[in-house]
């Protein structure tokens, strides 16, 4: 709320080069065996009608840990992003194979249910979709349906720390009637994440949450992803190879459908080991 | 440089052309919607020059003899009694008084026809309103004739002939000898709204088509609407999209375009014969005008639920609501005006239907006013094709003022919708 909240802390400049500067966080998150996996997908495939959009990828998603997909346009991100909470159920023509799994068991599993998949995996979307409703109501409709408030007390209580902790409470606590709608762009995002954090999901997923907005905006979500990262686990596609590079741990790479690079960020950066990675971080091809 | 001045030199030559054609096109476009707008207006004027007069009703006023004798032989001032009283005596009486001069029978044939049949349940109810009047003299306004009404009213000449007039010269002097004493007057016609149909054009009124039409457009809405919205939701948001149901939409798209007889006809064997639902009533009427309409509800309900942006479905989707959550707490509450729209356009239509109504025989000739959906009763166009059919004079500027009642009901209908639509409409 507080602008110290938007200020790069520890974040480091962006470098072409991509050598980090010694920065505060603390690196030995990324090895593999201090941090549980979270989600764990295995040769999954997945086919629009004849097209072949995602071809055995192999990707797990860390626990607690900022994880950027980054590649060209049409390379699989989004939709690899989509299989996680089966927002690709809702396409017709959309198959999935292969396995995907949360916390070790199988979310396209038959008992699996939809809702409360999504329930525990939030999602914000590339552009800012508030409902046409009151920004309480926007905040107020998931705990609503899901029945986590006892009482109207309670559900206040929820819809103030969601917005809280998206950092918008201080801008909007004296217009919570006002449509949701009416915000600017950047402040709509942060409504939509408010919505998201509200249900109290464990994985947030962020589909390129930042592409409409300026960048005072975006630097306002990304400090905002730094501080939820302590609580929730997030996926986020991105065109921004600085924001990858700012905002996550891990970074997994797509081209055409296929994962061609996944690892600790800093690592990713750095020394890539695929020559595509090297050359899309770089800015020679994507 | 000079390639630059010969490009430009070729979009100039084109310009004028594009100019010309841009207004050539403007000027179609004026002069087509210039031609619609005058067969409006003719419409309309037309229409209120004719119907306007049949607002108001000639009345005379007789002063008339509430005589004891003859209305309550037995002395008993009781009101069945006095109900039971000869009131075409009394009002034949009355007249004989005014006009002393009449002796022969002819003549006297010929008074009593200045004054509608009506007249005598006119001074029934002013006696049994007030049961003190029996045996005083009290002034009564009566309605006169059909053709009094249309001489007075101008729309016959009353220097006609006779026969083209239906005035005999007689008459005309004793019109014109109460018309001396301020006792003809034309006054506000309740009878052509409060009354049902009459064989007299003086006592007609649409109240049973108006009570019918409404009561018919109420079934219509309750059926139309909840079949039509859940319908257009099921194969908008949930049926997959496969073989069957594009046949279900193409079929829908038929039915919308089915001659609307053909619904009455389906109304009359299966509402009427398997059924048995009682025939003429509004129940049934607005059954058959509801399938009618359920193809329009369908269509324009669907397309209103396509142009819900899927930003919304997903957003709620994403936060763990249900298909149906997400369908019946966002996607149906931004389509609704666009249903709302599609439902009174519907119904629109549905009021001005007379065909299908036709065939399930709300074309009865009905004088009570109907008090539930069962009663018969006829509708307002029904009405018109009624009356247009009928000879007397007075017939056709009821016929006018019933359609003008039925232009103002769609008139309102309409207003309604643009009333609702900006109301539930949501601004981005």
């Amino acid at each position: 709320m507080t602008p110290t909240s938007i200020t790069p802390k520890a974040r480091p400049a962006f470098k072409p080069s991509f050598a980090f500067s010694s920065s505060a966080e603390p690196l030995a998150d990324f090895s593999p065996a201090t941090t549980s996996q979270k989600i764990r997908a295995e040769q999954l495939n997945v086919f629009y009608a004849k097209t072949h959009a995602l071809k055995n990828v192999d990707l797990s998603i860390p626990s607690n840990q900022v994880t950027a997909l980054i590649g060209p346009s049409g390379c699989g991100k989004s939709t690899f992003l989509r299989c996680l909470n089966r927002m690709n159920d809702l396409i017709d023509v959309c198959r999935v194979e292969g396995n995907v799994s949360l916390d070790g068991k199988d979310i396209y599993a038959a008992d699996q249910d939809v809702v409360m998949l999504r329930a525990r995996v939030g999602m914000v979307f590339q552009k800012p979709n508030p409902f046409p409703k009151s920004i309480y109501e926007n905040v107020a409709y998931g705990p609503r349906i899901h029945g986590l408030a006892e009482s109207n007390d309670e559900l206040d209580e929820i819809v103030f720390t969601s917005l809280e902790r998206a950092g918008l409470l201080a801008e909007v606590k004296d217009r919570m009637k006002v449509p949701g709608t009416a915000l600017s762009g950047g402040q709509q995002q942060r409504l939509c994440i408010a919505r998201a954090i509200a249900v109290d999901p464990e994985i947030i997923l962020m589909d390129e949450p930042c592409s409409a907005l300026d960048p005072i905006a975006t630097a306002k979500i990304e400090g905002l992803i730094e501080e939820l990262r302590t609580q929730y686990t997030i996926v986020i596609v991105t065109h921004s190879m600085q924001q990858a590079a700012r905002v996550s741990q891990k970074t997994a790479h797509f081209h055409m459908g296929e994962l061609v690079e996944s690892g600790a960020t800093e690592q990713v950066f750095s020394s890539p080991e695929n020559h595509m990675t090297r050359d899309y971080i770089l800015g020679r091809i994507g | 440089m000079s390639n630059k001045t010969a490009t430009y030199d070729k979009i100039k030559q084109g310009l004028k052309k594009r100019r010309r054609s841009e207004s050539r096109f403007r000027s179609i476009g004026i002069a087509s919607i210039s031609v619609g707008l005058l067969f409006i207006a003719i419409l309309f004027i037309s229409v209120t020059s004719k119907g306007y007069n049949a607002f108001t009703q000639t009345m005379i006023q007789i002063d008339v003899f509430f005589d004891p004798d003859v209305l309550d032989p037995n002395g008993s001032n009781k009101l069945e009694s006095i109900a039971r009283g000869d009131y075409r005596a009394v009002t034949r009486r009355t007249l004989s008084n005014t006009f002393k001069d009449v002796s022969s029978r002819r003549d006297k044939r010929q008074l009593y026809k200045i004054l509608s049949s009506g007249a005598q349940f006119q001074i029934r109810d002013t006696a049994l309103k007030n049961l003190s009047v029996i045996g005083t003299t009290i002034p009564v306004w009566v309605t006169a004739s059909d053709d009094v009404d249309m001489m007075i009213k101008g729309v016959v000449d009353r220097k006609a002939r006779p026969r083209v007039r239906r005035l005999s010269e007689k008459q005309m002097n004793w019109i014109r000898a109460l018309e001396s004493q301020g006792k003809v007057e034309r006054q506000f016609n309740t009878t052509f709204f409060f009354g049902g149909d009459s064989r007299e054009p003086e006592l007609a009124g649409i109240a049973v088509a108006l009570v019918g039409t409404i009561l018919s457009i109420l079934i219509c809405l309750a059926f139309a609407v909840p079949f039509g919205v859940m319908a257009a939701v099921y194969l908008e948001e949930f049926a997959p999209k496969n073989r069957w149901t594009t046949l279900l939409e193409i079929n829908i798209n038929n039915l919308a375009a089915v001659p609307s007889i053909v619904f009455g006809l389906l109304g009359l064997s299966v509402l009427l014969n398997v059924f048995e639902l009682p025939r003429s009533s509004p129940l049934v009427g607005g059954m058959v005008l509801a399938l009618m309409t359920l193809p329009t509800i369908i269509i324009t309900g669907r397309s209103a639920l396509m142009a819900v942006p899927p930003s919304i479905r997903e957003a709620a989707l994403a936060i763990g609501a249900s298909r149906v959550q997400t369908v019946f707490h966002h996607v149906l509450p931004l389509a609704m005006p666009g249903v709302l729209t599609g439902t009174i356009i519907g119904s629109a239509r549905a009021l001005g239907e007379t065909a299908p109504l036709l065939m399930i025989g709300m074309v009865a000739f009905i004088v009570d006013i109907p008090n539930s959906l069962t009663a018969p009763a006829t509708a307002l166009p029904i009405q018109v094709f009624l009356w247009a059919d009928q000879p007397e004079r007075a017939f056709g500027e009821r016929t006018a003022a019933a359609i003008l009642v039925l232009l103002i009901f769609t008139c309102l209908m309409n207003l309604a919708a643009v009333f609702l639509r900006r109301k539930f409409e949501t601004r981005w």
